[in-house]
């Protein structure tokens, strides 16, 4: 097993295909939505690959030490292509080609007109430390 | 097995310790050692005397530990030292624990985490879940936590606002896990209330009775956030709000007015309508005016202007709102809120959005992400 990390972006990552903003859709739509996201989780953890995930709120800030006194605080170093992450779901699975397909099917939530957004998401493998058996 | 029994017993358990000359933290550890022993053999083996079995069995735990600390022969007078008279007083010893549990020189977190644990009689493991933190950085700041207060004198009077504040705190966190920490709020407040004549104490009782009577219509199945004005009516809970009504009137009788009652007589008229129609707006916004001038509090303030903008219209609640802060949780949502009721959808709907994007919570932006979405599809036509 192994574990990776499905990024959800804001914005940054490319545009995807049903591009609607989501105050745009019918109150239906958001819960179709909110609902399809729920259940992906639940059928996750019965299938044992969940690990965690969580959601972002989209206001941040870049902190970092700036000697004695207040620390400089910006809104970010990026001056348009600003990225920022809306959330994350840690999964731990078989293989790659299955946290591919789940990434993709996270992807297929519905949104306006309740078809799929395509949007897309960030998959990353996380560290691990090296085995104790090598195999 | 009675678990709301041996968290009932906890406090005074360790008042018990500490008189027969345990300190504090030595006392708190024992007892949870012998809570979790409880646990385990009470379901074959129940005690006839519960209370006198965890003094027993939290005893022994404290001697076991202090025997590892101290010589063989220090052990020994401990043993000596053992009869106890039955103390006359119970009650001023679990106050007292509660006034330690809620010092000053604990932060929030750690003095609501120690109050779960000596008066809640919860475990480290039960106080964990409900953060949602690991067993382990629980333990620390309990362990942090009784550092702080080892050298608080135990018989120090301590301040009744400071107690009700981390009882509010708790009662706040709602639930999760398998502790629900709003019941576990009102179970010590109920203690609380039962061993003090303050009316505030009354007061937030009763405000908790009377919100948590209406937590079975605040969120819909699929756990939506399900607003007051759209809250099915039947499924609040009656007995806990006459029981709210009651408490409060007691307190209120006493003609010493706290902001704990006033925010109680503001949730009992919300209680007390049988439909939305039926709410009392004006007297609502007459007791926001008492907790506006009690506690100063610009939150107050907030929810003072939505019922204005309830009992007046919108516009005197607009009005309200542009006196205040505009960084103010909730603003936004308000101002939205009252501009729809005025009519001005689309200033409405761009409102409900941004108000979606500084949400603090999932229910509360989905909710507001809906409200947007419908103002929109309307606007669409």
């Amino acid at each position: 097993m192994a574990k990776y990390l499905l990024l959800k972006h804001y914005r940054g990552a490319p545009a995807p295909v049903n591009d609607v903003p989501m105050d745009q859709w019918t109150p239906e739509e958001v819960s179709a939505h909110i609902q399809y996201m729920r259940e992906f989780a639940a059928r996750l953890e019965s299938t044992g690959e969940y690990v965690e995930g969580r959601e972002l709120s989209p206001e941040g800030t870049f902190v970092r030490y700036g000697g004695e006194g207040r620390p400089p605080v910006t809104d970010g170093p990026f001056a348009e292509t600003k990225d920022l992450i809306a959330g994350w779901m840690v999964i731990d699975v078989e293989s790659y080609e299955r946290a591919l397909e789940l990434a993709a099917e996270l992807s297929a939530a519905p949104g306006a007109g309740g078809k799929p957004i395509h949007e897309w998401l960030e998959v990353r493998p996380l560290l691990s430390v090296p085995p104790t058996i090598t195999e | 097995m009675d678990e709301s029994l041996l968290r009932t017993l906890t406090p005074t358990v360790i008042s018990l310790l500490v008189r027969r000359g345990a300190d504090f933290a030595a006392a708190e550890d024992a007892v949870q050692e012998a809570l979790i022993e409880a646990v385990r053999a009470w379901p074959d083996d129940p005690p006839r005397d519960p209370k006198g079995w965890l003094v027993t069995v939290a005893w022994r735990k404290f001697l076991d530990a202090a025997r590892a600390d101290t010589s063989r022969r220090n052990r020994e007078v401990l043993v000596e030292s053992e009869p106890v008279p039955e103390p006359a007083d119970l009650a001023d010893d679990t106050l007292q624990l509660y006034f330690l549990c809620a010092h000053p020189s604990l932060t929030p977190a750690s003095a609501v985490a120690l109050t779960l644990r000596a008066v809640g009689g919860l475990t480290t493991r039960q106080i964990a879940q409900a953060y949602l933190v690991p067993e382990a950085t629980m333990a620390q700041r309990i362990s942090r936590a009784k550092r702080t207060v080892s050298s608080v004198r135990f018989n120090q009077p301590g301040d009744v606002a400071t107690v009700l504040r981390v009882l509010y705190l708790v009662f706040n966190e709602g639930y999760s896990g398998d502790v629900d920490l709003a019941a576990e709020a009102i179970r010590l407040t109920r203690q609380l209330a039962a061993t003090t004549e303050h009316e505030e104490v009354a007061g937030l009782l009763a405000l908790m009775l009377l919100h948590h009577a209406r937590r079975p219509a605040r969120t819909g199945q699929d756990g939506r956030l399900v607003p007051l004005a759209e809250q099915d009516r039947c499924l609040w809970d009656t007995r806990l709000i006459a029981e709210g009504v009651d408490v409060l009137q007691a307190a209120l009788a006493r003609d010493r007015l706290g902001e704990f009652q006033a925010q109680a007589a503001i949730a009992a008229l919300h209680a007390d309508a049988r439909t939305v129609e039926e709410t009392d707006w004006v007297q609502i916004v007459e007791w926001y005016d008492e907790l506006v001038r009690l506690t100063d509090n610009p939150v107050a303030r907030l929810n003072r202007a939505v019922a204005v903008g309830e009992a007046d219209g919108p516009r005197a609640g607009l009005a309200a709102l542009a006196q205040l802060d505009p960084s103010l949780p909730r603003y936004t949502a308000a101002t939205a809120y009252l501009h729809e009721r005025d009519g001005d959808l689309a200033t409405a709907a761009r409102l409900y959005a941004e108000a979606a994007r500084a949400a603090t919570n999932l229910p509360e932006r989905d909710h507001l992400t809906r409200q947007a979405a419908r103002l929109n599809a309307a606007l669409r036509g």
